[in-house]
């Protein structure tokens, strides 16, 4: 894989759409084999970095489901930018849990969780120009952009996720036979 | 207004948000205001499904804290049964929550702030995270990564797997625990209480250096709310609410959390998905209080463990009354961790965790259920009605983060005053308002039940709309 950093490593990306970091806090299970990685890549954007603007990457994992009309926006960048993207994580896959509202209009959901539950209303947050509107239909990343590989599990487990990122950065297949998921 | 500066994504912290700073005429701060700006909508699509369901579901909050939440879950599921849960299972909840404060407040101080607190709030951006800890400080953040790696070993070791483990249920847990994963265990614990004691004195050595920071960095007086034993004593599964100032008088005490409508109120504003919770008889925003780490340390008399009440003796020492600093999370969060290794080995020594009788039965007894426990964030509240068929009809989540809304808001308006002048923006200046959020570690996939991430835009803006300057980071 070409590396597109100056220091010869492949450089990966994380995102975070509408997900609840579960998938994150998975790749963090890596635990020390992620010190060992660090010396073979380099993690550029992510939630656990201060880079604010997406750079280029070799290989990006998006976990969350794509719920609102920033995710919308971002996931186009990203998809720009990164040469593989991976959806990362049931929600990415299917839409799983975030997307459990689409039985639901979008002003029953806000009127149950702002309106409802609330002892003072001053505003509900709908889009403006602050906060962003919530699409109608929470949609699994594929149904937006092009996918390069699912990494399917609730979260995935650290050993899937090891094997995929090792793979990608080196620019293999992954192959998860034998590994357990979730 | 004149001018509006925004920060987003707001990073390293676990969610997702912006800030908006706002200029006056004369280039200086006039107010700031923190977005949470994701929202999943759990109160609506839990609607029409099992009780028994809800751990697994609400699980799926939060992978930070997918503990607090099934733990929250299944007690409030034991009140719709009417149950009291065996005490082996009790037990093994209590050891399992101790595990999650502890690999979530290692995240927290590890692999999120230690970048600032260790290579500088000013060190280069690309090397501000675990990985450049790693380079300049590898002894610290192995520890680091180990401890947390700790805590998730526990938690999958009872329950079958480290994130949203479906192991606690209405009426206990599925499981009972082995010989073999007690022994684990306890072998680790002496390494969780050698990096714990090393991290304190790091942390004591550079708090001078500090100094700006700590007086700036949120530094008000507000209420503290936690939940504490009868005797007074730090409590996480299952105490009453006491409430203090920032005096350190006790304004209210020997609150049942099941009543907790009675006492906490919730506001929604249109700028934020997080809503703002405040406490009734002060109104509404005068009711702000903070809860987590620094407020459990402030309502408990003592800790109870022997190692982690020498520390706090010390750390109440430093200021007599209640330490408001929100700088102080940090420290309040190994004081907390030390606490937490020393609770998961009296538990684990304790012969009743390996009792087989792990779960009561027993059929719906109430159609309406509250689940309370201390979350690493601070106190959190499961509410659920339910028809007589066990369907939710309506679920309320005061969640811990929310809880410190009004107060992170407090707090990145008091920074940036302090370190944002209108025409010097720097980039370790913004860092600093993003600090005073790190402090609270908000877990936003929590307080809105989502979250996510976006590039900077640091925008100077006219009234008019025009943008004047620009500074993005990365
Ligand atoms: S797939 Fe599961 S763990 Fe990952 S973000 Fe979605 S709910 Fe969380």
């Amino acid at each position: 894989m070409g590396a597109v950093n100056g220091n010869g490593k492949a450089t990966l990306a994380t995102v975070w759409l509408g997900g609840c970091s579960g998938c994150h806090m998975s790749l963090l299970d890596l635990d020390e084999r992620l010190l060992d990685l660090a010396s073979k890549m380099e993690l550029k954007a992510s939630p656990l970095t201060d880079y604010k603007d997406f750079p280029e990457v070799d290989v990006v994992l998006v976990e969350g489901a794509v719920a609102n009309s920033e995710h919308l926006e971002h996931i186009r960048t990203v998809r720009e930018r990164s040469k593989i993207l991976v959806s990362f994580g049931d929600c990415a896959v299917t839409g799983n849990v975030t997307a459990m509202r689409n039985a639901f209009g979008v002003d029953d959901v806000l009127n149950t969780a702002y309106r409802d539950n609330s002892t003072v209303i001053i505003g509900i947050p709908v889009g403006n120009h602050i906060v962003p509107g919530l699409l109608e239909r929470v949609r699994p990343v594929h149904e937006v952009v092009k996918v390069d590989y699912f990494l399917p599990g609730c979260p995935p487990s650290a050993d899937a996720i090891f094997e995929f990122v090792a793979a990608l950065i080196e620019g293999r297949e992954p192959s998860l036979e034998g590994r357990k998921f979730g | 207004m004149a001018e509006r500066i925004i920060i987003n994504p707001v990073t390293r912290i676990e969610g997702h948000a912006k800030i908006s700073i706002y200029l006056d005429d004369s280039g200086r701060v006039d107010s700031a205001q923190f977005h949470v700006v994701e929202f999943r909508g759990f109160e609506k699509f839990c609607q029409g499904r099992p009780f028994h369901e809800m751990p697994g579901l609400m699980s799926r909050i939060c992978g930070i804290c997918p503990v607090s939440h099934i733990l929250a879950s299944a007690k409030a599921g034991d009140h719709l049964l009417g149950v009291q849960v065996p005490p082996a299972a009790e037990k093994q909840r209590r050891l399992v929550n101790y595990a999650q404060l502890l690999q979530s407040h290692a995240l927290s101080f590890f692999h999120l702030s230690a970048p600032d607190l260790l290579l500088g709030f000013d060190s280069p951006v690309e090397k501000r995270n675990v990985f450049g800890l790693a380079e300049k400080h590898p002894e610290t953040a192995r520890r680091g990564i180990r401890l947390r790696q700790f805590g998730q070993r526990i938690v999958e070791l009872l329950g079958g797997k480290k994130i949203h483990p479906a192991w606690a249920t209405p009426g206990g847990v599925l499981s009972a625990v082995s010989t073999d994963t007690r022994d684990e265990i306890l072998a680790c614990v002496p390494e969780a209480i050698d990096t714990l004691q090393k991290a304190l004195s790091t942390m004591k050595s550079i708090m001078d250096t500090f100094h700006d920071e700590i007086e700036h960095i949120g530094n008000f007086p507000s209420l503290f709310l936690g939940t504490v034993s009868r005797e007074g004593e730090l409590e996480y599964y299952n105490g009453l609410i006491r409430i203090v100032d920032g005096e350190g008088n006790i304004v209210a005490d020997g609150l049942d959390p099941l009543r907790y409508h009675t006492f906490l109120g919730e506001a929604s504003e249109e700028w934020s998905f997080m809503k703002f919770p405040y406490y009734k008889p002060l109104g509404y925003p005068g009711g702000m209080y903070r809860v987590g780490p620094l407020a459990r340390l402030n309502v408990a008399r003592w800790a109870g463990t022997s190692l982690a009440d020498r520390e706090l003796r010390e750390f109440k020492q430093r200021i007599r009354e209640s330490v408001c600093q929100s700088f102080h999370y940090h420290m309040a969060r190994l004081i907390e961790m030390l606490h937490a290794v020393e609770r998961i080995e009296e538990i684990a020594s304790d012969a009743e965790l390996l009792d087989t009788h792990v779960c009561a039965r027993a059929g719906q007894n109430r159609n309406e259920g509250i689940g309370s426990c201390e979350a690493p964030r601070g106190t959190l509240f499961h509410h659920y009605t339910v028809d007589d068929h066990g369907l939710i009809q309506k679920a309320n989540l005061l969640i811990a983060t929310a809880q410190n809304n009004l107060a992170i808001n407090k707090a990145v308006e008091q920074t940036a005053r302090r370190f944002v002048a209108g025409n010097t923006m720097t980039e370790g200046m913004l860092n600093r308002v993003e600090a005073a959020i790190r402090c609270y570690d908000p877990c936003l996939s929590c307080s809105t039940h989502a979250i996510g991430q976006m590039p900077l835009v640091v925008e100077l803006k006219s009234s008019t709309g025009d943008v004047l300057s620009r500074i993005e980071r990365g």
